[in-house]
């Protein structure tokens, strides 16, 4: 288990980019501006990418550079300018209606953290982990995961909902790399290619739905009930 | 041999969907997705008694051919080659003769994913394979382009790809659990988890059992995560949503039982198994709901499919011998029973131009083949004998009855009785109801619809009154392989 024997240096390291992911995962809480959504979402891409280099060094994963790469080039560059060719073609710059006010939102996914923390916590504690970076990253991990589903839910701008996603998973990679920095290569790989056709599929169904229904907002589907 | 079975399976679907998009000629391409159909049936027909008890592994250990596997392709590639005998009738009565080529290529392809995931012997590839299955079926779900359809695409892969993104974090999260056992890098394998399993750490194998449960579950449609599902299944062309409900269901419910195996050998106490007996309770409690009230006839179907994958997840979390076996033949006869429900309700809906079951009537008078083929699978869908659903239902309340969670055998055979009475009587409107304005339906029915009606009906009443004895043994192997040999196959039904 790299997390429990890791340098101090590399340690604090590890909990100061997590920690700024977190952050960043609020800042797309808080913002109504879809750019924002999207320069925080790919910032937090690069932090990824840059800790899966720093775990490949630390933890002498060699494969991880590999992976950093990739992070960088698709989650970081690709996709974000693929979203950014959609909001273009979309003429939507942000949350018109919002179900939600953005301190409301803070404060649940404040809420949100801490329940993530109290089942890291137990976790950590039944694994004899209690105190490592491997809790820390756990909390990350379902904090994000229930950040993403949290704007799921109040964000119904179609690319808030595709970004939503996108947070759901970068949380996901985010844990990944500090929990299970061994995965195997190919199934990190394709998981990263996976995204990249999800995402070029939200982009057509995306055109669809302004072409055929005249709206991108979620609140306007309510044709299909019962 | 079997290796030549595996490999026509899938290269079959692949070729057509080359050859399809090269040509993209309307006429050639649903004969080619045809013929693709029938070689992957009539090899997945092969392989269960060639394949034989032990599980087979190939290139590398990423794939693997175990009897459940076996079984599921089996199921997912009936209905692919029945649904593809009626999309030759059906998709031309749609005026889409341009875009037909596009159709048969991501119905190949669907078929293709549905027949490929079953056959992943990593816990990574698997998710990968069913989200590909959400992303090739989200097109063929928006394919006529309305903008009901549009919406039910798009609610579908948001619904879909958040559920699985659970299930992405349970795998990553049993990967974790696995490493303390086994190192940082190893290969996870359905049976190197399993092996390692009872080593693993208790509180963190629950947690990664739930998410995936969790997850998983909302693509196999179970409640509450099954919102997706009757949009889906009502707003997509018919032989979509037979395949839909028919194949893409079991393979995303063989995902789970793979898991409950997992933690089954970690003996977890009784958390896995009552999370998804419950699921499978308030599956039927929310199917039996909306079909009494039900006003559109596609979506009455797909709360059946919501009903039905409730009692396959009673099934195998009642477990033991006889759970497992009654839930795989319910797998069979749901593939084939829902498949004939759906291409009913899809000539129906394009003979009467309506969705909606107020505007059907007299269905019986206009349609006689028709109409009693389709009221014959409505009789066999609501689980009443002779048909193979009463066969399998009451075998999942046999067992159910023998566990400690006895009650929830109580209420599923409470709620079977309402759902029985409230779909019927929805058949009963629409097949005895005088019509209230002169409806004058579209008479001609062509033959490539009939057919596959035929073909899903006989074997359901075949296999209603005589459960082969090759089956019954087939189902115990996997019974054992699944839990592994704790619960040894013994009674005979």
């Amino acid at each position: 288990m790299l997390a429990a024997h890791l340098t101090p240096l590399a340690a604090s390291l590890f909990s100061l980019m997590a920690i700024a992911s977190l952050l960043l995962a609020f800042v797309m809480l808080g913002s109504r501006w879809l750019r924002h959504y999207l320069y925080a979402f790919a910032a937090e891409s690069w932090l990824i990418a840059a800790l899966s280099a720093a775990v490949g060094f630390y933890g002498n994963y060699p494969e991880l550079y590999l992976i950093a790469i990739l992070t960088l080039l698709f989650r970081g560059c690709v996709l974000p300018y693929l979203i950014l060719r959609i909001i273009r073609r979309l003429n939507v710059a942000r949350e018109v209606h919002v179900i939600l006010q953005a301190s409301s939102c803070m404060v649940i996914g404040a809420l949100a953290v801490v329940f993530a923390l109290v089942v890291a916590t137990r976790i950590g504690a039944n694994l004899g982990l209690a105190g490592t970076v491997a809790v820390l990253a756990l909390t990350v991990m379902l904090a994000m995961k229930l950040i993403g589903f949290l704007m799921l839910t109040v964000r119904h701008e179609a690319i808030s909902q595709i970004l939503g996603l996108l947070v759901l998973e970068n949380g996901i990679f985010l844990g990944a790399q500090i929990l299970v920095p061994g995965m195997p290569l190919l199934i990190e790989i394709v998981i990263l290619f996976d995204l990249l056709i999800v995402v070029a599929c939200f982009g057509l169904l995306v055109q669809y739905l302004l072409s055929h229904v005249g709206t991108t907002s979620s609140l306007e589907l309510r044709r299909l009930v019962g | 041999m079997i290796g030549a079975l595996l490999l026509a399976v899938v290269l079959a679907p692949t070729f057509a969907i080359a050859v399809i998009l090269l040509t993209r000629r309307p006429r050639l391409a649903e004969k080619l997705n045809l013929a693709a159909s029938a070689i992957a049936v009539i090899a997945a027909l092969l392989l269960p008694p060639l394949s034989g008890d032990g599980p087979h592994v190939y290139w590398n250990a990423y794939i693997i051919l175990d009897p459940l596997g076996v079984w599921v392709i089996l199921c997912a590639a009936i209905v692919y080659f029945l649904a593809s005998i009626y999309a030759v009738g059906y998709m031309r009565l749609l005026d889409e003769e341009a875009r037909l080529p596009r159709f048969y290529a991501l119905f190949a392809g669907f078929g293709l994913t549905t027949l490929i995931g079953p056959m992943m012997n990593s816990a990574g590839l698997y998710w990968i394979a069913i989200e590909l299955t959400t992303l090739v079926s989200t097109f063929l779900v928006a394919f006529e382009r309305a903008p009901e359809s549009i919406e039910a695409a798009w609610k579908y892969i948001i619904v879909v790809s958040g559920g699985i993104s659970l299930a992405l974090l349970g795998t990553i999260l049993f990967y974790w659990a696995g490493s303390f056992v086994l190192g940082p890098t190893y290969d996870m394998t359905w049976s190197v988890l399993r092996d390692a399993a009872p080593r693993m750490n208790p509180a963190l194998l629950v947690l990664a059992f739930l998410l995936v449960l969790i997850g998983y579950g909302t693509k196999v449609g179970l409640a509450p995560m099954h919102t997706w599902l009757p949009d889906a299944h009502s707003e997509g062309p018919a032989p979509v949503s037979a395949m839909l409900s028919g194949a893409l269901l079991n393979t995303a419910m063989i995902g789970v039982v793979r898991y409950l195996s997992i933690v089954d050998a970690a003996r977890l106490g009784p958390v896995p198994r009552v999370s998804m007996i419950v699921l499978g309770v308030f599956s039927l409690v929310v199917a039996a709901l909306f079909i009494v009230r039900q006003t559109g006839i596609k979506r009455l179907m797909a709360y059946s499919s919501v009903e039905h994958m409730g009692v396959i997840a009673l099934g195998f979390g009642f477990g033991g011998a006889l759970g497992v076996a009654g839930a795989l033949y319910h797998m069979l006869n749901h593939s084939l029973n829902k498949s004939l429900m759906f291409f009913g309700a899809g000539s129906m809906m394009r003979s009467y131009q309506t969705k909606d079951i107020g505007g059907i009537r007299t269905v019986g008078r206009r349609f006689p083949v028709l109409g009693a083929l389709w009221l014959a699978g409505a009789v066999a869908i609501t689980g009443a004998p002779p048909f193979g659903l009463f066969a399998s239902e009451f075998t999942i309340l046999r067992a159910g009855l023998r566990t400690p969670s006895a009650w929830a055998a109580i209420f599923m055979a409470i709620l079977l009785i309402v759902i029985f009475i409230g779909f019927l009587n929805h058949f009963r409107i629409m097949y005895f109801e005088p019509a209230a304005q002169d409806i004058e339906p579209r008479q001609s029915v062509s033959a490539w619809c009939l057919v596959p009606m035929w073909l899903a009906l006989a074997p359901l009443f075949v296999l209603g009154l005589w459960w082969p004895d090759a089956i019954w043994g087939y189902f115990g192997s996997i019974a054992h392989a699944l839990e592994g040999g704790i619960r040894v196959a013994s009674a005979q039904p």
